[in-house]
């Protein structure tokens, strides 16, 4: 569904992925861990498109599942060909370690405008009002958020785990066929942890569709299984493994590991 | 006004030049005078044109004056509005200026708090593309007796695109001990980490510029109690900007 090859990528100069390859098949769930400035924050955001963030060698091809757009339907997209808004469009989700806050926007009528503009670059209808206060509500209700929360101005005020259970929320409206769930986790109490990964689970196991779960921390993965964890250090993936690699790393560390 | 002021005059600094030299000294001296009797509220919105125009406010005591005004003129457009507060009065200022090309836009007010007491909010946004420049002069003056005096002044702008530009002064004068003066100036572009973020989303650039800009003016006006008037003239604001900008 998601095929990385190759791939290298600077700020300001400075190269931070060195020749990234990785492939995640549809319906597969696949972990990133690494120590910190290994890459995994500047990975998601070069898949995301952030400006600043240059490619400089490589390929990023995205299937999206069937089930979208009449017009990336089955077919394989340049992922890094696409502006932003338009790999969101075509069913990427970039879950942000730190969401951004936007005062004066609320954030119902934030999500009504990114669904719909998602709904018209894939020539389907909008919807109304009600039809999207209905999967609201269920996306909400998924990750016992309160509604209510979705009338403030996006993410202001609202605490980290606050955030990142919106993000979820988001991603459950959004309904995308790739999530890169950047440290979703960071910031998260303990039942909060549960609550986003069961709701990861019921938005994004299916065999259509498929994740990649960066983490500095074993514990989420004791929610959302993975089927392949990776270990990214120095820009490249280094190790790849199944999941009692990431229990590995846990007991004896990335240095031990690498 | 015997004579013309000019741009060395500290009220006139960031005026057009050009077309101050060729103002009319009699037409310049001319204010609209109001008066807000005690108790009363008024409430005044103001569309402002080319040129200069000047109102001057005496607000009786424990009344209340508000004004909001848009700011889309050209090529040289000024509202100036000096208010006198009487004990327990409160003056509310909610000002956009919005315009492109060389457009020249200000706003500028002098708040006299002359008893104790008295508040005010003023509230000013300014969004500039083009090579336009938006300014907002702010004076508060605080009488020795004006004790409890709560004023406060808050201005931003967003320039849209290089070569745009945006001035700002408070100027506080403040003569009692006990009082409270705020003002807080912040001039900058449109915030990038929430653009990439609302792109993120799905949401295209001049979808999520609108809905930025958007949200940045109604801070002017958020202050008008009355939500259908809130929306007009947040939609006539931003009505400057669709023709020009996004």
């Amino acid at each position: 569904m998601l095929k990385i090859e190759n791939l290298h990528a600077e700020i300001d100069g400075k190269k931070i992925l060195n020749g990234l390859t990785l492939s995640v098949g549809a319906g597969e769930v696949h972990a990133i861990m690494g120590p910190n400035g290994a890459g995994k924050s500047t990975l998601s955001y070069v898949l995301g498109g952030r400006p600043g963030y240059e490619v400089t060698e490589g390929s990023v091809t995205f299937q999206p599942s069937p089930v979208r757009a009449s017009t990336d339907s089955g077919r394989t997209v340049d992922l890094l060909s696409l502006e932003p808004h338009e790999r969101a469009a075509s069913g990427l989700f970039l879950g942000f370690q730190y969401p951004v806050e936007i005062p004066g926007v609320s954030f119902a009528q934030f999500l009504r405008e990114a669904l719909n503009a998602q709904r018209k670059g894939r020539g389907e209808e909008a919807l109304s009002g009600g039809e999207f206060l209905k999967l609201a509500r269920e996306k909400a209700g998924l990750l016992r958020l309160d509604m209510e929360m979705l009338k403030r101005p996006v993410n202001v005020g609202f605490s980290g785990g606050e955030k990142k259970r919106a993000e979820m929320v988001q991603m459950g409206i959004l309904d995308p066929s790739f999530a890169v769930l950047d440290e979703t986790d960071s910031g998260l109490d303990i039942d909060a942890l549960r609550i986003v990964g069961e709701g990861i689970n019921s938005i994004m196991r299916r065999p259509d569709k498929a994740v990649l779960l960066i983490t500095h921390y074993q514990r989420l993965l004791d929610y959302v299984k993975p089927d392949v964890v990776h270990v990214l250090a120095k820009g490249r993936i280094v190790k790849s493994g199944g999941p009692e690699l990431a229990l590995q790393l846990e007991e004896e560390g990335y240095e031990a590991v690498v | 006004m015997a004579t013309l002021p000019t741009t060395r005059d500290e009220d006139w600094r960031y005026a057009d030049p050009d077309w101050l030299a060729a103002a009319d000294p009699v037409a310049l001296g001319q204010w609209r005078e109001l008066a807000v009797p005690a108790g009363e509220t008024l409430r005044e919105t103001l569309t402002v044109g080319e040129g200069a125009e000047r109102i001057r406010v005496h607000v009786g005591r424990d009344a209340r004056f508000e004004i909001f005004a848009i700011n889309a003129a050209g090529p040289y457009a000024r509202a100036e509005v000096e208010v006198t507060l009487g004990e327990g009065a409160h003056f509310e200022f909610g000002g956009v200026t919005l315009g492109g090309g060389e457009k020249r836009q200000e706003f500028v007010t002098r708040v006299l708090h002359a008893h104790p007491n008295a508040t005010s909010n003023q509230v000013v946004r300014a969004v500039q593309w083009g090579r336009a420049v938006g300014n907002f002069l702010g004076r508060i003056e605080v009488a020795r007796d004006a004790q409890k005096t709560d004023a406060a002044q808050n201005f931003r702008a967003i320039l849209l695109e290089k070569g745009a530009s945006a001035n700002t002064k408070p100027e506080l004068e403040i003569f009692a001990d006990d009082v409270k003066c705020a003002h807080g100036a912040a001039i900058g572009a449109l915030d990038q980490a929430a653009a990439f973020y609302m792109a993120a989303r799905g949401i295209p650039p001049e979808a999520a510029r609108k809905l930025l800009i958007r949200a940045f003016v109604a801070d002017a006006f958020s202050a008008i109690d009355d939500a259908g008037l809130r929306g007009d003239m947040l939609e006539q604001a931003l009505a400057a900007l669709d023709e020009e900008v996004v």
